[in-house]
């Protein structure tokens, strides 16, 4: 299988999936001024899996799924070394456009934060400023679509004009989904997702991403363990900017191999 | 037990009158400013109300054709030239022939204002019918009249003491008794430029040339202020350079106002030679004084907006400048606008640096335009507070309730507006 990446002014990369993960981090050390956050990481994530970066707070698990899109770019002392790879292409070269980049690997956040717009608006944001969409046809699929990907349609589509912060937590956090969708993305990387939402909004948006694996590479950090064990296929456990263990989660989680990775999820560190 | 109870009793009593001392503290402040906020506003509103108020004099003028348009033509033009100055008087000489003496007839004379001749000759030219007639004609009385007619003026003082003459009073009493004198409401004051003449002075002339400039103001300093207020918060790397820079904008908002008029003299006269007295340089001049207002609000509004409306549109793959001006912008624009109306509103009150710039001419024409003389509303209160003239004192106060209710309706507007737009979340 063959996919086709379009990251800067029309540079396609082919590459096979078989062998070759979509984002492939090599030596990344990160870094906030003198203080050194990533220290010397290697992660492969693998098309159409949901890979869970676990840890306890300050461990860089956030930091590194910041990296992949480049959002650390807006914090002037973040320096980022190593490489970091989207469907072979380095994405910290100079040459790459950030937001063709972020049009590729969009983001949901720890809040949900919608803007204080119509869910309509909203959604079609993304695809607007990226030319995706011209006409008002051409919107109304991109949010129908999108919406109902998210699982929201049936619960919105009657409301697409009213404001999306006066939805519920929950809703919000899938309309934030929706809209991240809405740009076609290949990746999606979630920062604690549901940290702020109670536990059958956390379900709900547990199942949509499990659903949204078929089509989309989703990266999530997330503290809460059980959550890591029910959606992801592969877990990563960091610990105090290093990557302790990767690998299947069900092997995390079983039987891991290192020693600290056994103690967090006994809850002994953390 | 019993003890600890005690020490609750004992230790709270003080802690009590504490507390109720320092809310009758609070309310005893609070009615000491109401009082004297009522004290000035009662004030004002008591010597102003008069000036909204004029006195009329009803005159029979007989308008003979042969000096006024002796050929019938009925021309504007012709009628315009006639010497209705004494056409006037001598309609007064008729109506008391007891004035004899020129004393008298000056006094006489001066029982209606001397712009009256100016307002019988535009009221036959725009009726030319009555040419050949006795016209039946209201006329401004004179500011002195105007005054004792409204019990500014004492008539049972000694006639050296008062600008009224006891023959005046006698034929203002005359005239009173015949119906002949009215108080009318004064539209000359919303509707006429300024005059020497306190019964013809207006206000529209000041209030459009503080409009005029409160434009050139707001175009000026709204787009350059927002500007740079979005440049320096969302823009400019967060260093020691832009730290001076805000603490330099915090002390400019600080620096006496008369300063930034001593500046526009300095530059926007000397040295670019715009003309003086105009709106146009009033309003540069108050552009620099509000520019750091407006900065100051805007930056602290862009700052309320969230960083995560930012983040969302980071990651959906907004540029800075898409992130800056299709969200965050917006959402600070009730902030920015509410600033900027206050900036303004300070703006309006400002007399110093107009005073610098040349706007303290007497000006009679209503200004058409930002680079015509003009005068603002500060400044004509400070004129008309100035001149000695009786009958300028109600306009003065008049002028200031004018000036309060713009700047009350400003307020209100960006109290609205805060209300109206503010997006919270």
């Amino acid at each position: 299988m063959n996919i086709q990446t379009n990251i800067e002014g029309g540079v396609a990369v082919n590459q096979s999936v078989e062998s070759a993960p979509i984002v492939k981090v090599r030596n990344a050390q990160v870094f906030y001024g003198d203080k050194q956050a990533i220290i010397d990481v290697d992660v492969d994530i693998r098309e159409n899996e949901v890979t869970a970066f676990i840890g306890p707070s300050g461990c860089g698990k956030s930091t590194l799924l910041r990296c992949l899109n480049r959002m650390n770019d807006v914090i002037p002392i973040c320096r980022v070394e190593g490489s970091i790879k989207l469907a072979g292409q380095e994405i910290y070269a100079p040459e790459v456009d950030v937001v063709a980049l972020r049009q590729k690997v969009g983001m949901v956040f720890q809040k949900p934060n919608p803007f204080p717009k119509s869910i309509f608006d909203n959604i079609v944001y993304g695809p607007k400023i990226h030319g995706l969409v011209k006409t008002k046809s051409d919107m109304e699929e991109v949010v129908e679509t999108s919406l109902k990907r998210a699982g929201l349609w049936e619960e919105v589509k009657d409301r697409l004009d009213q404001p999306g912060t006066g939805l519920s937590g929950g809703q919000q956090q899938r309309l934030c989904i929706a809209r991240a969708i809405a740009v076609q993305p290949k990746v999606i990387l979630m920062d604690e997702p549901c940290s702020a939402l109670d536990p059958i909004a956390t379900a709900t948006v547990e199942t949509l991403i499990d659903e949204l694996r078929e089509k989309y590479t989703i990266v999530i950090v997330t503290h809460s363990m059980q959550q890591a064990a029910r959606v992801s296929q592969k877990t990563a456990f960091f610990h105090l900017g290093e990557l302790v263990e990767f690998d299947t989660t069900e092997q995390i989680f079983a039987a891991p191999k290192e020693e600290r990775t056994q103690n967090y999820i006994t809850g002994r560190i953390g | 037990m019993t003890d600890a109870v005690n020490i609750l009793a004992t230790s709270s009593s003080p802690r009590h009158a504490a507390e109720s001392r320092f809310r009758l503290y609070g309310v005893i402040a609070i009615i000491i400013s109401l009082g004297f906020l009522f004290v000035m506003v009662g004030s004002i509103a008591i010597r102003g109300t008069g000036a909204f108020q004029q006195s009329f004099v009803n005159i029979a003028v007989p308008l003979p054709a042969e000096k006024i348009d002796p050929k019938g033509t009925a021309d504007p033009q012709v009628i315009r030239k006639s010497r209705f100055g004494g056409i006037l008087k001598s309609a007064l000489r008729e109506m008391f022939p007891e004035a004899k003496s020129r004393k008298d007839k000056r006094q006489l004379y001066k029982l209606v204002s001397a712009t009256a001749e100016y307002s019988l000759r535009d009221h036959v030219v725009a009726n030319p019918d009555l040419v050949g007639t006795t016209a039946s004609v209201w006329v401004r009385a004179s500011s002195d009249i105007d005054m004792y007619l409204k019990g500014n003026i004492d008539g049972t003082l000694d006639e050296s003491q008062r600008r009224v003459s006891d023959l005046q009073l006698a034929w203002a009493a005359e005239l009173q008794s015949k119906g002949r004198i009215e108080k009318r409401f004064n539209t000359q004051f919303f509707t006429g430029g300024d005059s020497r003449e306190p019964e013809q002075a207006g206000i529209l002339g000041a209030v459009t040339g503080s409009a005029l400039s409160l434009l050139v103001c707001f175009l000026l300093s709204f787009p350059i202020g927002v500007l740079a207020a979005v440049y320096l918060e969302e823009f400019a790397s967060k260093g020691r350079i832009n730290r001076l820079i805000e603490v330099n904008i915090n002390n400019l908002a600080a620096v006496p106002s008369i300063v930034f008029g001593l500046l526009g003299l300095a530059i926007f006269l000397n040295v670019f030679g715009l003309p003086r007295s105009t709106p146009l340089v009033g309003g540069m001049v108050l552009a620099l004084m509000t520019l750091p207002t407006i900065i100051i609000a805007s930056r602290a509004s862009l700052r309320a907006v969230p960083p995560s409306i930012r983040e969302a549109a980071f990651g959906l793959g907004a540029s800075k400048v898409q992130a800056t001006f299709h969200h965050v912008v917006p959402l600070a624009m009730p902030g920015m606008l509410t600033g900027s109306i206050i900036g303004m509103a300070q703006a309006l009150g400002e007399t110093a640096p107009l005073l610098m710039i040349g706007m303290v001419a007497f000006i009679v024409d209503i200004p058409g335009g930002i680079t015509e003389a003009a005068t603002a509303l500060p400044v004509q209160i400070f004129l008309w507070a100035d001149s000695p003239e009786r009958g300028f004192l109600e306009k003065t106060s008049a002028a200031i309730m004018v000036l309060l209710g713009f700047l009350i309706l400003m307020n209100l507007i960006a109290i609205i507006l805060r209300r109206r737009l503010e997006i919270r979340w």
